[in-house]
């Protein structure tokens, strides 16, 4: 099987954050970026259906400032064959339709004769959180697919695939997709590997290339913040309701208030 | 050209409109007014006949069915096919939909087919110089993101649960009840569906519990488990937990809380080392009484909680059991 990821690099969310001086983003610097989590489950899920068959190869394609290449290469070391760097200005500051005509692109110019017989995504970025991209990108690739996938069984030797999607209140629903097709792996599905000592050092040897608007055949105007239906104006710490009785003090005299609050204001105990 | 209107899809299951589309016409009445045009529902499904003559009593210029028994089953190539067409024909202004996840799974790939526009999950929108502002949360929760829509042609949008309420919903006097123009050749379905499985269920029932001790990433481990286990002891409380915690395999997925695991309403709510996404947050908001015990204090959960303590939560819930041990003795 042939497999294609797409990766995104994110800011670890657990950093303390602040937002940028023009108030439209946050600020990067001092930040660590990290492989968006349902991302990294899925390059895991298509490393596991690569190496099912003995010709597989999985392609990891991310699109990103240069510090993404870190990302790429990580993903490398895990076992990817290569890597495709989006990179280009003009691929910056879009929205998940913008993102994913550029990547539908990069897919389609990268596919070779034989094509991808899947291509994995992650369901949700934890940054902007469209939760779209990998939709939009089926719909460019003239692909089925499903989103907040929880299983993949390839069947019928790599013509079909079942799938359990996860619905809401506890339940998934189990379906069949033909492939090649388009799958959005929720986090939780597989567990993750470690990057070896040897997988790392073959990572640097492995082929890493970059594509730019140009490469892709695609109007500037048509990709990143220009070709985006969405601007982000400003963004902030959400508005305080009244928020919590904060308890101060030491653990033991923290929780010694509480627990009066509980008995007498709250009355739960 | 589009128009001022605003559309509103709406879901159902099992004969009943859920409660979110509710809350989406809530939305989209507002938005509407905005607009200064006009709010009309849609409704996909097979058989839906009499649950349109429940909607056309909101406030509603119309209400539009797609009635076809390829719609009885959610797939996204059905629903698109069947929702592209008449977009493109009417070119509404918003398409909005409640934000769920059959929404998500369909409404981007409906975006792409019809040119529209994409919002996801929006919370709520002001009108300002500018136009009109709608909000998202940004980062899972911890920021609010503020954005503007430009260019032109529909927009599709989702509305996060919770951001209106069902009581905002006007009602009307009787919107007209019409059939969707469909083209049936492209209501076809794009994945066979095989069944459903219940994951969540298992033996335990949360939702009659009055005390709830619910850990998140920030446990660190199920080796870690000890002392919140005597804490939930010492309360006589039942364990829960986010999907991050149930993810890593630290506890079952029965005990998950959120939108894809239990919803849960206890008199008091225990939230350790939950940062409180709205996944989260959708399964526990009901609680009376929030408690959150996180290191960051910009964890949106203490927006939520009744009361907090900033700190470890590994120094604070043995702590915390001594305290109740000794309150109770």
């Amino acid at each position: 099987m042939r497999v294609a990821v797409c990766i995104k690099q994110v800011p670890d969310t657990e950093a303390r954050l602040q937002v940028a001086a023009d108030g439209r983003w946050i600020d990067e610097e001092e930040v660590p970026f990290v492989i968006n989590e349902s991302d990294e489950y899925a390059l895991e899920e298509g490393l596991r259906i690569a190496e099912a068959g003995e010709t597989g190869e999985v392609v990891v394609f991310s699109l990103g400032p240069q510090r993404v290449t870190e990302a790429l290469r990580k993903a490398l070391a895990l076992g990817a064959s290569r890597a495709v760097h989006l990179d280009d200005d003009a691929f910056a500051g879009g929205d998940a339709l913008a993102t994913a005509r550029a990547l539908a692109a990069a897919i389609s110019k990268e596919a070779g004769d034989e094509g991808f017989d899947v291509v994995l995504t992650g369901s949700q970025s934890d940054d902007v959180g469209y939760g779209s991209t990998g939709s939009v990108l089926a719909g460019h690739l003239g692909l089925p697919h499903a989103w907040l996938v929880m299983g993949v069984e390839v069947e019928e030797g790599g013509k079909s695939a079942k799938v359990t999607r996860e619905m809401e209140a506890g339940m998934n629903e189990i379906l069949r997709l033909a492939l090649p097709a388009v799958i959005e792996v929720q986090a939780g599905i597989n567990k993750p590997r470690y990057a070896s000592l040897k997988g790392i050092m073959q990572a640097k040897r492995k082929p890493l290339d970059s594509l730019g608007a140009a490469d892709l055949g695609i109007d500037a105007g048509q990709l990143g913040a220009a070709g985006s239906r969405l601007e982000v104006v400003s963004v902030g710490f959400p508005e305080s309701g009244e928020g919590a009785q904060i308890l101060e003090g030491d653990p033991a005299e923290a929780a010694r208030a509480l627990v009066e609050k509980l008995q007498k204001e709250a009355r739960v105990l | 050209m589009s128009n001022n209107k605003v559309w509103i899809v709406l879901q159902q299951r099992d004969g009943k409109v859920s409660r979110i589309s509710w809350e989406a016409i809530a939305a989209g009445q507002k938005l509407a007014a905005a607009l200064g045009g006009e709010a009309e529902a849609v409704l996909l499904g097979s058989g839906v006949s009499e649950m349109a003559r429940e909607v056309a009593a909101a406030d509603l210029a119309a209400v539009h069915v797609a009635d076809h028994e390829n719609l009885a089953d959610y797939t996204p190539g059905a629903y698109v096919g069947a929702l592209a067409g008449a977009i493109g024909a009417a070119e509404p202004a918003f398409v909005l939909f409640p934000h769920t996840y059959q929404t998500v799974d369909y409404f981007a790939r409906l975006a792409q087919e019809t040119g529209a526009g994409l919002l996801p999950e929006m919370t709520g929108f002001e009108e300002g110089a500018d136009g009109i502002l709608f909000h998202r949360p940004i980062l899972e929760g911890k920021m609010v993101a503020k954005v503007r829509v430009k260019g032109e042609g529909t927009v599709l949008a989702s509305v996060q649960s919770g951001s209106w309420s069902r009581d905002d919903m006007a009602q009307g006097g009787g919107a007209e009840v019409r059939a969707l123009d469909l083209d049936a050749s492209r209501v076809v379905p794009d994945r066979e569906i095989l069944g459903v499985e219940d994951v969540a269920g298992g033996e335990l029932d949360l939702t009659k519990e009055d005390i709830i001790v619910a850990v998140g990433r920030g446990v660190g481990g199920a080796d870690k488990m000890g002392p919140v286990e005597e804490l939930a002891a010492a309360l006589g409380a039942e364990i829960a937990a986010s999907r991050p915690v149930v993810d890593n395999g630290w506890l079952a997925r029965e005990r998950q809380i959120g939108s894809s695991g239990q919803t849960v309403a206890p008199k008091l709510y225990l939230a350790l080392g939950i940062s409180g996404a709205i996944q989260h947050v959708v399964g526990m908001k009901g609680s009376s009484n929030v408690v959150a015990i996180n290191k960051d204090p910009g964890a949106p959960i203490f927006q939520l909680a009744r009361y907090g303590i900033v700190g470890d939560l590994h120094e604070i819930v043995p702590a915390l059991t001594e305290a109740v041990k000794a309150a109770k003795a």
